[in-house]
């Protein structure tokens, strides 16, 4: 199809044609085009159909305020619903379709919305489908969500990636319009470091859609030249097709680079947009203004666009959406609309201005005090009735209507930290506060000075003030010679005649009459307005609406427009891809994976692996013919009691305390003692939260007078260091100690079995005697394995059994892994997971994080004794609240079943035998079960009311929800070796 | 002497080396660390001790200096990180200690962390995807503590933009490693 409204001149590249399909059809563009220009140029003014009601929509603006014409872009994983066609950079094989219709843009079943929208008015759903009240979630909200809409997804993953990047800057200018390239040439030229950030692909902003000249040359060559000479500067980084989208504290502003949006496929491994953090010094808001429509019967209909946006398309992009036009406003720039489109040979009908004085500047017919007050055409307009100033009706043929009810200054940013907007009667316009973020100024229209002239001049002089605030000398430029025309508007919103309806929001069909339900109905604040109408709302976020909306409820409550105010704006100004905001951490690269020393060597061995934290650790070792993961486990366990297993237990976290008055400090931390603690001994640890709750268990080990390595659950590592650190620099900044984290630096593997203290004797350097004399039961020390290097042996027992835990250097925890289990060959020395460790300390009673689950105390824990009283520490006072000791606490008890074939399941309830399963009777609950392999049945740890004095007592554990019902008998928690024989021996 | 040998902290038996342009990212495994902080009211007797040890000024915050055989990066106030070959230093926190005696707590960090070392030109567009570090302003000498995709690392810019040393949590070695070649493939 040729390009029938294609213009001549305009900024494209017409030696580049571009193929594209909008539906399925192919059409032709050029370099330079959007998707929406191209359509124009082909003669398609039916785009989009519209949210609700389903009317036919075409293109409103030519910029990133666009409400109609949505569209999907692209095809399989990579399709992109809710693109705006007015931003998308048209490329050589680009797939366009329409959204919201079926089976066709041109016949759209839904639009039979539109025939009952008398019922379908704001805030129709919270009265209509009120009855029955079951029916919402299953049948109402879904046949909604169906009708209304926006375009689909492809529910495959996203094929590109996207990065995340930091920038700096003295000066971030923030749109390259006029004000914007005369700010960053005058910051540039004085040396500052520049950002100069613009969301289109061709930087001047309004110059390139205008017929000015500015000095010598056209505005749009102008800015050409500005641009080519930012570029060569090495202080000044010129960013197109980025959008600042938010404000954020201390000078931060978040942008997105579209780096790859205008191409089918991004290069490989180069991302498809980048979300940039940007730390300015200073920030310059030069976003311009964009046009605001008037509402008026039928003012939706295909064809009848923003006046602005009709000049820009002309102008810019060479094309015309008709060949007949007719213009309607209330400001002279509407006029300049009519005199560029006369200009490029495009037929001007009529001009109609509301105002009664207007004067023609061009030679075309004006109908000055005049209204349109309907227009005609299905997919597209054919005509508009005008109500004459005399109080005729007149018919004017046409093909587009242009429509400019006056500019609003983007003030966007300088709202995003709750800065208000102030009214200025005299353009009619909100115009930026006084309370914008600090260190952001604004200057050109985005600050209500609309000429090319105050553009350039207040860039200028406010890029050399907000440079003099850092100590940079700069001078406004002297400015070229332009238009320098004043405002001249008279306010004017909607036109009350007209039959049919008077769009406000296109994007969200809130009429005219919406505003006036939301009135009646006493949702008067202009917040209650947006969340009753959905008033500017979705991806638009009412740019073009939300001023018409509010002007229109002031009237109907009488107030001004200044005191009826505006909604919240918040980030991001346009919208955003979520792919964007998630960067490159997806998948599996969602956060860093943390491994253990012997990792590699796990793998080999075919583990296993469970994420614990960021950690991966081996879960079980499954040998040939395990079919079961139980079967594993089993013999891991039954193999460690019997004769010797190792496990990697470098996840736990270590701290290393020094200082004169390390002692002190952990006897402070720890709420049992440890002044008195040994040198060469470990003592197990038990540290309270400020409230008296168990925070998380470990042992410290003390290798010198000054120096302890404390351990801690894997899970608290994080915490535990947090929360010394704290008490180190905020609680007790006067004793003399030092921390730092040393988890990663030492590969710690347990060696636990009645053979453990054989292997080791095979790597440890016979210097060091192991026998249970010279190393006994919580003795540590610093060693040396295998023939000189430097390690840390710790005889401690979380198995119960004769146990160690051995330390190397990391780089070394591979080789030393191996030798274990070579040198353990002879005990047949078995490797064991988290599971059999699991399985081991809970036949040994002790907790772990299931039973330290942040509600319990030390008593719940059975170690109440542990809590000293002879001295202070963390969370001793508060864990003698009388609510924490009553007679009937929850005591941690040993569960098994009375009949040994039946499962104890973690999470069950324990009830009183013989009472209801309610939460009144309730006597405790489950936290840890395993099968013991060693007892040949189910067992478990329970928090038991009063469980020490139940021993032998027969409950219930029950589970309603799924029906479980077993019979438990309370046992002591320590099913093996009660009295710790074994550990000792 | 022992017999075990050591692997990197991406697991292999050799440093890894990786090109992306005419840029260099290489494991860094042969250096030893170990931190320095002076004990309570020992921070004057800390610093001059410290300065012996290395034969120059200590580094101040942010900052990094190389003496004659060791060198040390500032990590927190009166807390430096002392850097030494790792050959020749395999005990590298006994030694310092012995040079602090009581006016520091020395702690062993050597296999805390993993190196790597990119060189080339163009690294202000690598690092600008990877960290809130300001490597226009990051004159030589610079140590930062920043994050890098949520890994809290330390970033040293041995020489002006063309050598740059980031040292992260060994565990996360490879997601580390992965960050940064994703990053110069990215933005070279």
């Amino acid at each position: 199809m040729t390009q029938s409204n294609r213009l001549t001149a305009g900024r494209i590249d017409r030696a580049q044609v571009l193929n594209f399909t909008f539906d399925g059809k192919r059409y032709q563009g050029h370099g330079g085009d959007t998707l929406a220009s191209a359509l124009l140029a082909n003669g398609v003014r039916l785009m989009g159909r519209s949210f609700k009601y389903h009317r036919p929509r075409g293109v409103l603006s030519a910029g990133s305020e666009e409400p109609n014409a949505l569209v999907e872009l692209r095809g399989g994983a990579r399709q992109e619903p809710n693109t705006r066609a007015t931003t998308a950079e048209l490329f050589d094989g680009l797939e366009a379709k329409s959204q919201n219709r079926w089976p066709s843009l041109a016949f759209d079943a839904m639009a039979i919305n539109d025939r009952f929208s008398a019922f379908l008015t704001a805030g129709f759903y919270y009265k209509t489908f009120m009855w029955p009240a079951a029916f919402w979630e299953k049948l109402y909200e879904p046949m909604i969500r169906r009708a209304a809409g926006l375009g689909s997804i492809s529910f495959e993953p996203d094929p590109d990636c996207y990065d995340k990047g930091f920038l700096h800057c003295d000066l971030l200018v923030i749109g390259a319009g006029p004000a914007g390239l005369s700010a960053a040439l005058t910051a540039g030229r004085a040396g500052a470091r520049v950002i100069l950030a613009d969301e289109d692909f061709l930087l001047g902003g309004r110059l390139n859609t205008e017929t000015i000249s500015v000095g010598e040359q056209s505005g749009g060559d102008w800015a050409g030249t500005i641009v080519a000479e930012l570029a060569q500067m090495p202080n000044v980084r010129v960013m197109m097709r980025t959008t600042v989208i938010g404000a954020f504290d201390h000078g931060i502003y978040g942008a997105v680079e579209r780096v790859s949006d205008h191409l089918a496929v991004p290069p490989e491994g180069k991302p498809r947009q980048i979300l940039w953090r940007i730390t300015s010094r200073r920030a310059l808001l030069c976003a311009g203004a964009i046009e605001r429509p008037i509402a008026f019967s039928d003012n939706d209909r295909p064809g009848i666009m923003l006046a602005g946006a009709l000049r820009a398309y002309v102008n810019r992009w060479a094309v015309t959406p008709a060949r007949d036009v007719v213009i309607f406003g209330n400001n002279d720039d509407a006029h300049r609309s009519a005199a560029d489109l006369l200009a490029r040979g495009v037929h001007v009908a009529a001009v109609v201005d509301i105002r009664a004085q207007a004067k023609p500047i061009a030679d075309y017919e004006l109908l000055a005090g005049a209204q349109v007050v309907g227009t005609q055409g299905r997919l597209g307009i054919r005509g508009v009735e005008v109500r004459l100033a005399s109080g005729e009706i007149r018919r004017i043929n046409c093909g587009a209507l242009g429509v400019s009810g006056g500019w609003n200054p983007n003030v966007h940013l300088t709202c995003h930290k709750r800065g208000r907007p102030e009214w200025r009667e005299d353009i009619a316009a909100f115009v930026p506060g006084p309370d914008g973020p600090a260190g952001l100024s604004v200057a050109g229209a985005a600050t209500g000075l609309f000429s090319t002239a105050s553009a350039l001049s207040s860039g200028s002089k406010a890029a050399a003030a907000a440079l003099r605030d850092l100590g940079i000398r700069a001078r406004a430029l002297p400015q070229p010679a332009t238009e320098d025309a004043p405002v001249s508007i008279t306010p004017f919103w909607h036109v009350a005649e007209g039959k049919g309806r008077a769009w406000l929001d296109q994007q969200n069909d809130v009429t005219v009459k919406d505003v006036k339900l939301a009135h009646q109905e006493n949702f008067r604040s202009v917040e209650h307005l947006k969340r009753y109408t959905t008033l500017g709302m979705a991806t638009d976020q009412g740019k073009t609406s939300n001023l018409g909306g509010l002007a229109v409820m002031a009237e109907l409550t009488g107030q001004t427009i200044a005191k009826t105010g505006t909604t919240i704006f918040r980030p991001p100004y346009t919208p955003v891809a979520l792919g964007v905001l998630a960067g490159r951490s997806r998948g599996k690269d969602f956060r860093p994976v943390r491994k253990t020393p012997s990792h590699k060597w796990a793998q080999e061995q075919g583990a296993v692996f469970v994420e614990v934290g960021m950690w991966l650790r081996a879960q079980w070792f499954p040998r040939p013919g395990e079919t079961h993961w139980r079967e594993s486990v089993d013999r891991e366990v039954l193999a460690t009691r019997r004769s010797v297993g190792i496990c990697d237990v470098t996840t736990l976290g270590k701290i290393d305390v020094q200082g004169g008055d390390a002692a002190a400090f952990l006897n402070r931390i720890y709420a049992n003692g440890f002044a008195k603690l040994a040198v060469g001994k470990v003592r197990y640890g038990l540290m309270l939260r400020e409230d008296g709750i168990a925070m998380d268990d470990g042992t410290a080990a003390r290798l010198a007078e000054d120096h302890f390595v404390v351990t801690t659950t894997t899970a608290n590592a994080v915490n535990v260091y947090r929360h010394m650190e704290f008490a180190r620099q905020c609680l007790w900044p006067d004793m003399d100690v030092q921390l730092i984290s040393t988890t990663e630096s030492w590969a710690q593997f347990s060696v636990a079995g009645p053979n453990s203290r054989r292997l080791l004797q095979k790597v440890v350097d016979p210097a060091f005697d192991l026998s249970n004399e010279a190393f006994p039961f919580m003795a540590c020390g610093e060693i040396t394995v295998c023939g000189g290097l430097r390690a840390r042996l710790f005889r401690i027992s979380f198995s119960g059994e004769l146990a160690y835990e051995i330390a190397v250097p990391t780089r070394y925890g591979d080789a030393m892994i191996r030798r274990l289990m070579a040198a353990g060959e002879e005990f047949d020395v078995v490797a064991y997971g988290t599971e059999a460790l699991g399985v081991m300390r809970i036949e040994k009673g002790h907790a772990a994080g299931n039973e330290l689950n942040g509600t319990t105390t030390a008593r719940n824990l059975g170690m109440a004794q542990m809590v000293s009283k002879t001295k202070d520490s963390i969370g001793s006072v508060l864990s003698e609240r009388e609510g924490l000791s009553e007679p009937d606490t929850l005591t941690l008890v040993g569960l098994r079943p009375v009949d040994a074939t039946q499962r104890v399941l973690a999470g069950a309830h324990l009830m009183t035998k013989g009472t209801v399963a309610n939460a009144a009777n309730d006597q405790g609950y489950i936290t840890s079960a395993a099968y013991s392999p060693n007892l040949g049945h189910s067992i478990g740890l329970a928090f038991l009311r009063n469980g020490a004095a139940r021993k032998g007592e027969v409950i219930e554990a029950v589970s309603p929800l799924t029906g479980l019902n077993v019979d438990v008998e309370v046992v002591s928690a320590h099913f093996i070796d009660p009295e710790g024989e074994r550990l000792r021996a | 002497m022992h017999d075990l040998v050591a692997i990197t902290s991406l697991g292999a038996n050799a440093a890894r080396l990786d090109c992306v342009g005419a840029v260099t990212l290489t494991e860094v495994p042969d250096w030893a660390l170990a931190s320095v902080t002076a004990r309570l009211g020992q921070e004057d007797a800390c610093r001059v001790a410290l300065a012996t040890l290395l034969g120059v000024e200590l580094p101040g915050p942010g900052g990094m200096v190389a003496g004659p055989e060791v060198s040390a990066f500032w990590t927190a106030p009166d807390q430096w990180m002392v850097e030494a070959p790792y050959e020749a230093h395999q005990d590298l926190a006994r030694a310092v200690k012995e040079v602090m005696g009581d006016t520091a707590s020395v702690t062993e960090q050597s296999d805390g962390w993993c190196r790597f070392d990119i060189e080339g030109e163009g690294l202000g567009a690598v690092f600008e995807r990877l960290c809130n570090l300001d490597l226009a302003t990051a004159a030589p000498g610079s140590a930062s503590r920043t994050a890098i995709e949520h890994m809290g690392c330390f970033v040293l810019c041995r020489t002006a933009g063309g050598h740059i040393s980031v040292i992260g949590p060994r565990s996360s070695a490879g997601s580390l490693h992965h960050a940064l070649l994703t990053a110069m493939s990215s933005a070279l």
